[in-house]
């Protein structure tokens, strides 16, 4: 029966060589209990591909020393090779300057650097924060902390049942004591896909700053900070084919100058006495300490291969896996998606009757298909769907269809272990 | 390693599908609490002490199978068991699934409890098996909460989770 099933659904047709791009990923070579690594936890950490692995090789062995610092050859080409990957994030989002690109050690540093920078310094007692019921802990938590600290407070824009913001009610959000507004591109737990465009029109107009959080969207479609018009746009680089440890916040010019620094040290600084110190100018201010230089250089070389592939064609052949995949879950007794927005990145969170995501993730991996399990840090989104946790495939360019039926063929084992 | 989907054996299932001894008691002298927030996997765990024995045990809660399992065994076996008794089991059901003991060459109580064994090969899934145990320690001793996470907790080792 089932089979009948799935063969009325035909595999799309795509110009996409994706086993080309495979043969760039040596991971994807592995085989977990003899059987063929299927990963689909591309939104908890993508995987990187022999490019930028050989990057951080070139670079550690023939290139590292401490940037900004001292006048011999080695420390030269190291601070070059950092300031021209900080000139490719700039170009890969589009930012107006490369100082705009403040490297982070990912999405959360980013936001908490946003908090302590800007929140600490321009909002008080009485002040609103507007978040969504969409955000990631990490997109709630400092700003929780920021609101304790000053006397603030926060306003929740909720969702519908499809998992799309209600966008009906954020303008009654807003009034004269609106700071902020911190939203999510694309939901980590949902991958639903916000109009954040229009929503930054809308409290740009009024003077509020918006932060984006862009972690689950820089991987999936071109971002353009200067169309977005977003004031902060944070992300990671281990999402985006690059290492763990190095993210990017940015920020206008102008609205970086007038924030205070996030962390003092090295590097930040102009001159130091113990009378006065004198900050350094962004994106220096905010990059105290020796950055992960390797983790800048080879980030920039992820973005530099995804540019070489296209963000567009990673747009579309995402696109494609995640109709495929949703139109053979869509079929399955048994199992529920949770999350149906219109707009939606290739992330499929789902429900199987009588049996706990835990279960359903310990039994795939048996299949050698790793899908990520739990709250996936949005607990507001389990509550709104009163579950304790699901389970959640998030695909990559990299995937195929053919991982999706194994997708689909794991999954009936499921439920033949539970019937 | 052992393929972990033994794990997932018909006496396993089966008392997920049709746990022992679960609901509530009328009159209960002990009873707890048991979250692991990670997962969201929530008991509540109630029984009776007639002197030294435990006269009547029940729980009940949202969990995933093993845990539940694990739940309606670890009832089964402690049920007119003494205090002592049930404190042993306690002890030797942690160290089976911790690793600590290998339950085919040391001697041990466990008896069919060690179809529990293969968990020692899953990591994450270690806090699923051991929370109702701990949940009885608790009541037990008559603390009323538990929390795989809480800093008192003998398993506490936090699992990341981005």
């Amino acid at each position: 029966m089932s089979a009948n099933r799935s063969a009325l659904i035909s595999r799309p047709k795509s110009v996409f060589d994706v086993e080309r791009i495979r043969a760039d990923f040596p991971i994807l070579k592995l085989r977990p209990g003899g059987k063929p690594l299927v990963y689909l936890d591309n939104a908890a950490s993508s995987q990187m591909p022999q490019q930028v692995i050989d990057r951080l090789v070139l670079y550690q062995t023939t290139q590292h020393a401490n940037i900004h610092r001292a006048v011999h050859t080695l420390s030269e080409i190291a601070t070059a090779e950092f300031e021209e990957a900080r000139r490719k994030l700039a170009r890969f989002i589009n930012a107006r300057e490369e100082r705009e690109v403040i490297f982070t050690s990912g999405t959360t540093e980013a936001i908490n650097l946003a908090m302590h920078g800007y929140g600490r310094k321009f909002i008080g007692a009485g002040d609103e924060i507007i978040l969504t019921t969409l955000e990631h802990h990490s997109n709630i938590v400092p700003w929780q902390m920021l609101a304790e600290e000053k006397g603030a407070r926060i306003r929740v824009l909720p969702i519908n049942d499809a998992g799309e913001l209600a966008i009906g009610e954020y303008e009654k959000l807003f009034n004269e004591h609106t700071k902020l507004v911190g939203v999510a591109h694309v939901s980590n737990a949902l991958g639903s896909v916000n109009p954040v465009k229009q929503m930054i029109a809308f409290a740009r107009a009024r003077g509020v700053p918006v932060l984006v959080d862009g972690a689950q969207a820089v991987p999936h479609m071109k971002v353009d900070v200067q169309d977005l018009d977003c004031d902060f746009y944070a992300f990671s680089g281990h999402k985006l084919c690059g290492p763990t440890g190095i993210g990017v916040l940015y920020g206008k010019a102008a609205l970086l100058e007038r924030m205070q620094p996030f962390k003092g040290g090295g590097d930040m600084i102009l001159s130091v006495s113990f009378d006065k110190t004198t900050y350094n100018v962004i994106p220096q201010k905010f990059e105290a300490g020796t950055p992960p230089i390797a983790a800048a250089i080879g980030l920039g070389a992820a973005v530099d291969y995804l540019a070489a592939i296209g963000m567009d064609a990673i747009a579309g052949y995402e696109s494609d896996l995640l109709d495929y995949a949703t139109g053979q879950l869509e079929r399955m007794p048994g199992v529920r998606i949770i999350g149906t927005a219109a707009e939606k990145a290739a992330v499929l969170s789902f429900g199987l009757d009588g049996v706990h995501p835990h279960d359903v993730g310990t039994l795939l991996n048996q299949d050698g298909v790793a899908v990520r399990t739990g709250h996936h840090c949005a607990q507001p989104v389990m509550q709104r769907y009163q579950v304790p946790a699901t389970s959640r495939a998030s695909f990559a360019f990299y995937n195929t269809m053919a991982e999706v039926d194994a997708l689909v063929a794991s999954i009936r084992n499921v439920q033949k272990v539970f019937c | 390693m052992a393929d972990p989907r033994s794990l997932y054996q018909e006496v396993i299932l089966d008392h997920n599908r049709k746990p022992r001894n679960y609901g509530a008691l009328a009159q209960a002298s002990h009873k707890a609490e048991g979250h692991n927030p990670l997962c969201g996997d929530h008991l509540s765990l109630a029984l009776n002490l007639e002197g030294e024995r435990i006269a009547a045990i029940a729980f009940q809660g949202e969990s995933c199978a093993i845990c539940k399992a694990s739940a309606s065994m670890m009832t089964a076996s402690v049920k007119g068991k003494t205090l002592a008794e049930a404190e042993t089991l306690i002890q030797e059901f942690r160290d089976m699934a911790t690793g600590q003991i290998d339950v085919d060459k040391q001697a041990h109580h466990l008896g069919r409890l060690t179809v529990f064994a293969g968990v020692r090969d899953l990591p994450t899934r270690v806090k699923c098996a051991i929370l109702p145990w701990h949940t009885l320690h608790a009541a037990l001793h008559s603390v009323a909460d538990i929390s795989t996470e809480s800093e008192n907790d003998p398993m506490h080792a936090p699992i990341g989770d981005a």
